[in-house]
């Protein structure tokens, strides 16, 4: 699960981890007591129908602003270790 | 006007002082700049609201607010002031563009006194979930003052700024201004653009006033509400928020909602609360009782579908575009699993493995599928019940501010804080708290709710509650 999540957890985090985890999936499995068969699901309140603006173009910010936060950037770019070390 | 005059004016009385040039603008910026950098110097003996402070008082100008101070949450993004929503992983991160709803504050003259301590990614009920430190509450220093929006309430209770913007997502609002003694109010979803608020749970998350009185916060949320071409889920609110000037509540019809009033609620705060609902009964409302069949529900909901939306959100902090880098990862993977585990405190992660386990391939409709059938059922409750009764009350929170530490060892316990507040988050509907009293010598707050869109209702029933409670908050000015 960590994995999946992209979170490294060292070894002594794991076992907190999984307990206190463990007692939060007990309090929710709670919910599996109800019927609710024919009940559609909310994910949302707001009716989204796709909104869209009209497709006219804007500027978007310069190349510096979007770079100026970025922890390595080269040239014109954000910088990342190889996927492949 | 000496300082202590002007610190004790509400958000409307000093733009009231302002127009008629009885305090000029400078005069009251400075009185509150003073107040904001006594605390932030004070360090472990002041009470932590801020996370940063203005360098200097601003230029006078014409819009209607000018003048007036306001302390922000730091999750909303401001320009080139640190938004560091209370992680590591975004330490002196400073945006390249400001929140919509703060631009729009500031428009109407508003300026920024200063960004609040907060739990970080507003996850925690208790602000002791933050990499700047715990804030605390200014009625007991030794407790907490709520979360996720506690250094916002606190600064407010303690008249460190006249008024504050925070988030709501399951209670962050509420909570914390019921724990502090002030009025909080978690607007209708999507009245409020999300443009610029560094999200949580996006389906549930609203910006909201914390604020001394009732009038305050009808006159900030009036500045906010409005369709955003930046936020798609937002709506046009229909008509403006005015002025609330009811008095009376004749012929108002209260629910008193079963589920939420008696069942885990602290004996202290049930008495506060029985006594607000006598001072609405003698104004004039006519009391009944509500069910909300599945309100107790709520919370089993809530902590599925709100850690499932926060996995997804938070997945954009990886250490690329902004905000903190693990150094000398071997490879991409790594880089990015350890700028995760070195940057996000232990409730953050906690919450990505929760939401990630729920929306994983075995587990979805077990887990994430069932809570958004509950939340079906919840906004059915509320659908049913406001077909007999124009408003439901419930206390605020279950108890009042805790100890400091009392609960950071037990998840559940501090989850449990946000009982009587999650049902309307999941509804969208607003929701406001104002305090009804005291207990061991602690505020209580008592909650209002309404249908979606209801807020100039619910302000005004609010307003004339208020004026009959007399709470008194001057115990907490520092």
């Amino acid at each position: 699960m960590a994995r999946l999540a992209r979170l490294a957890l060292e070894e002594d985090e794991l076992e907190p981890m999984a307990r206190e985890l463990s007692a939060v999936l007990d309090h929710v499995a709670k919910i599996g007591e109800l019927d609710l068969a024919d009940v559609p699901p909310t994910s949302h309140v707001v009716e989204l129908t796709g909104r869209l603006r009209p497709d006219e173009p804007w500027p978007s910010f310069p190349r510096e602003v979007a770079l100026a936060q970025a922890p390595a950037v080269s040239e014109d770019g954000f910088l990342v270790p190889s996927p492949q070390a | 006007m000496s300082a202590t005059e002007i610190l004790e004016l509400s958000a409307t009385a000093a733009t009231a002082a302002v127009a008629s040039g009885a305090l000029s603008q400078g005069e009251l910026f400075g009185a509150y700049l003073a107040r904001a950098e006594g605390d932030r110097a004070a360090g472990g003996e002041g009470l932590n609201c801020f996370t940063w402070v203005a360098e200097h008082v601003p230029g006078d100008g014409s819009a209607p607010l000018h003048g007036l101070p306001i302390a922000v949450k730091d999750l909303f993004c401001t320009e080139g002031i640190p938004s560091q929503a209370g992680s590591r992983i975004l330490e002196d991160y400073r945006p390249p563009y400001t929140a919509t709803v703060v631009s729009a504050l500031q428009s109407a003259g508003v300026s920024l006194l200063a960004k609040t301590n907060q739990d970080e990614f507003a996850m925690g009920s208790s602000n002791e979930n933050s990499a700047f430190g715990a804030v605390r509450n200014p009625w007991d220093r030794g407790r907490v003052p709520g979360g996720s929006s506690g250094g916002s309430a606190a600064a407010v209770a303690a008249g460190l700024a006249p008024w504050a913007l925070g988030t709501d997502t399951g209670g962050s609002i509420r909570q914390p201004a019921a724990l502090c003694g002030i009025v909080g109010l978690k607007p209708t979803y999507g009245a409020v653009s999300r443009y610029g608020m560094i999200a949580f749970a996006s389906s549930l998350d609203q910006a909201g006033p914390l604020t001394r009185d009732v009038a305050d916060a009808a006159l900030m949320l009036r500045h906010m509400v409005g369709q955003d071409e930046c936020d798609a889920t937002s709506l046009a609110f229909p008509g403006e928020i005015e002025p609330p000037t009811a008095e009376r509540l004749d012929g108002i019809r209260i629910g008193v909602a079963e589920e939420l009033a008696s069942e885990g609620i602290q004996a202290g705060v049930v008495e506060a609360f029985e006594g607000a609902l006598t001072r609405a009964e003698e104004l004039g409302a006519q009391l009944q009782p509500v069910s909300l069949p599945h309100a107790p529900h709520a919370l089993s909901a809530y902590y599925v579908l709100a850690p499932a939306e926060c996995s997804s959100n938070l997945a954009r902090f990886d250490g690329v575009r902004y905000g903190s880098r693990a150094a000398d990862a071997r490879d991409l993977l790594e880089m990015y699993t350890r700028t995760r585990h070195d940057g996000f405190g232990a409730e953050v992660k906690r919450r990505i493995m929760l939401g990630t386990y729920a929306l994983s391939a075995g587990y979805y409709e077990a887990f994430y599928g069932r809570a958004q059938r509950v939340r079906t059922k919840i906004s059915e409750d509320f659908a049913t019940a406001f077909a007999s009764v124009d408003f439901i009350v419930t206390p605020t929170s279950p108890t009042v501010a805790f100890k400091l530490g009392e609960r950071t060892g037990d998840p559940l316990s501090m989850y449990m804080s946000d009982y009587c507040t999650v049902p309307m988050s999941l509804a969208g509907i607003p929701a406001i708290s104002i305090p009804c009293g005291l207990s061991e010598g602690l505020p209580v707050g008592l909650q209002i709710t309404g249908p979606a869109f209801s807020e100039n209702r619910l302000l005004d029933v609010a307003h004339a509650l208020e004026r009959a409670l007399e709470f008194d908050s001057q115990r907490a000015r520092v």
